[in-house]
């Protein structure tokens, strides 16, 4: 996101210009997880099914776009010394949301993402997005970056529960897919379902995203 | 789940349960801190400290203000809040009596605040209804395992220091498959306990 780019028209000037580049930044080349490494705790842990991976990356776009727009419209107003309190609170509030939403709505899934929710909260990416960009830059464009950063959250998310339950269950979104079972040829592999096989899809989706597109510095981030 | 003692509890988030390596908590710390092992042990004894104390203040917190006065759907903010005060304590005092240690672990210390292992533990011991020594005994354990998994990584990154390792797997991805194998190897745990 270097480089400035020019106005992508639609937007009509709100976003100041950075609407493609903010997007294209959080979806690919700057995607939270494979390229910046954050938020990797709930895409390991909720990735074993794809249905869970889904709701989650659904999750963290809502919690993302309303923080990134809630920092980004009281960023004027909020001292300096205790904005990293404020960015907490608020996004506390919408995990909060999301929470009883899931427990109103949809009392399996929020049973099988269990913890996961309420650790939306400590989330490197929410936090991130909304320090990083919501408090320096006007609404419009902080929620095209939440929109962005979730969506690329999400993807990843997908993309390993996609492996992970095809590869462990032989079902996608619990349909089977590939013949398990007592008289079918796939020979489940629970290694992938397991805690294991999270680390290394994870690990080998990075080097993938290495290899295609090689990191400026040899030196991971933090 | 009220008749698990507290010590099967401990050891089982140590090695059964390791928060880290079967629960996925505390990565983007794990992945930060542990290049060495010195840094390595000082994050890991903060969070042990601080996993054990967030959890006995958060058990009070929760059955002793939140539960009478009906207000359970706000724990995660107060949790949240709680921990928060709690690591400025610490920070306080590892400025205080360590400064060398507080140097090396600079930017981390605060981010332990949003160390996932730590609000976890607190969020486990309410899903799973933990009594007040069960809450402890995880907390403990929980911190410990961490520590463990993250000394355990430092030690094995600096050997991996002379190895030539493939480009894309440079950095992170070969850290995250080393895990992998890590947490495989805490699955040979399964079998003796599980407080799931």
């Amino acid at each position: 996101m270097a480089d400035r780019p020019p106005a992508c028209g639609p937007c009509l000037g709100a976003c100041d210009g950075k609407g493609l580049a903010t997007f294209q930044g959080g979806l690919l080349a700057n995607n939270p997880i494979s390229v910046q490494i954050l938020g990797v705790c709930s895409a390991l842990a909720v990735t074993n099914k794809l249905s869970n991976a889904l709701v989650m990356g659904a999750a963290l776009i809502f919690v993302c776009v309303g923080t990134n727009l809630l920092v980004s419209l009281l960023r004027k107003v909020t001292p300096r010394r205790i904005r990293m309190i404020a960015e907490v609170a608020i996004i506390a509030t919408f995990v909060i949301l999301v929470d009883q939403l899931l427990q109103a709505f949809y009392w399996d899934m929020s049973k099988r993402l269990g913890a996961y929710v309420g650790l939306i909260i400590t989330n490197c990416i929410v936090m991130g997005r909304a320090e990083a960009f919501a408090m320096r830059n006007r609404p419009l464009v902080s929620v095209l970056d939440g929109v962005a950063n979730g969506l690329g959250y999400a993807a990843v998310l997908g993309l390993i529960g996609f492996v992970r339950e095809l590869g462990g269950n032989g079902t996608i979104l619990g349909y089977p897919v590939l013949a398990a079972g007592p008289d079918g040829w796939y020979v489940k592999n629970l290694l992938l379902v397991g805690a294991p096989g999270a680390f290394l899809a994870l690990g080998f989706l990075i080097a993938i995203a290495n290899a295609i597109k090689p990191p400026a510095e040899e030196e991971m981030r933090p | 789940m009220s008749d698990v003692s507290p010590l099967v509890i401990l050891v089982a988030a140590i090695f059964t349960n390791n928060i880290l390596l079967s629960s996925f908590l505390g990565m983007c710390s794990f992945l930060a801190c542990s290049k060495q092992i010195p840094t390595a042990l000082g994050l890991g004894a903060a969070v042990i400290f601080v996993t054990t104390c967030t959890t006995a203040l958060n058990y009070a917190i929760y059955h002793g203000v939140l539960a009478p006065i009906g207000l359970t759907h706000l724990y995660f903010i107060v949790f949240i809040a709680v921990i928060a005060a709690f690591v400025q304590f610490v920070e306080m005092f590892v400025e205080r009596f360590s400064p060398k240690l507080y140097y090396a672990l600079g930017i981390f210390l605060p981010l332990i605040t949003v160390n996932c292992a730590i609000l976890g533990a607190s969020l486990f011991m309410i899903i799973r209804q933990y009594n007040f020594l069960q809450s402890v005994g995880f907390g403990f354990g929980g911190g410990v395992g961490w520590a463990l998994a993250i000394v355990l990584m430092a030690g094995l990154r600096r050997k991996m220091g002379y190895s030539s390792i493939p480009k894309p797997f440079r950095g992170v991805a070969v850290v995250m498959l080393i895990t992998g194998v890590m947490a495989m190897a805490f699955a040979g745990f399964a079998g003796m306990m599980s407080i799931e």
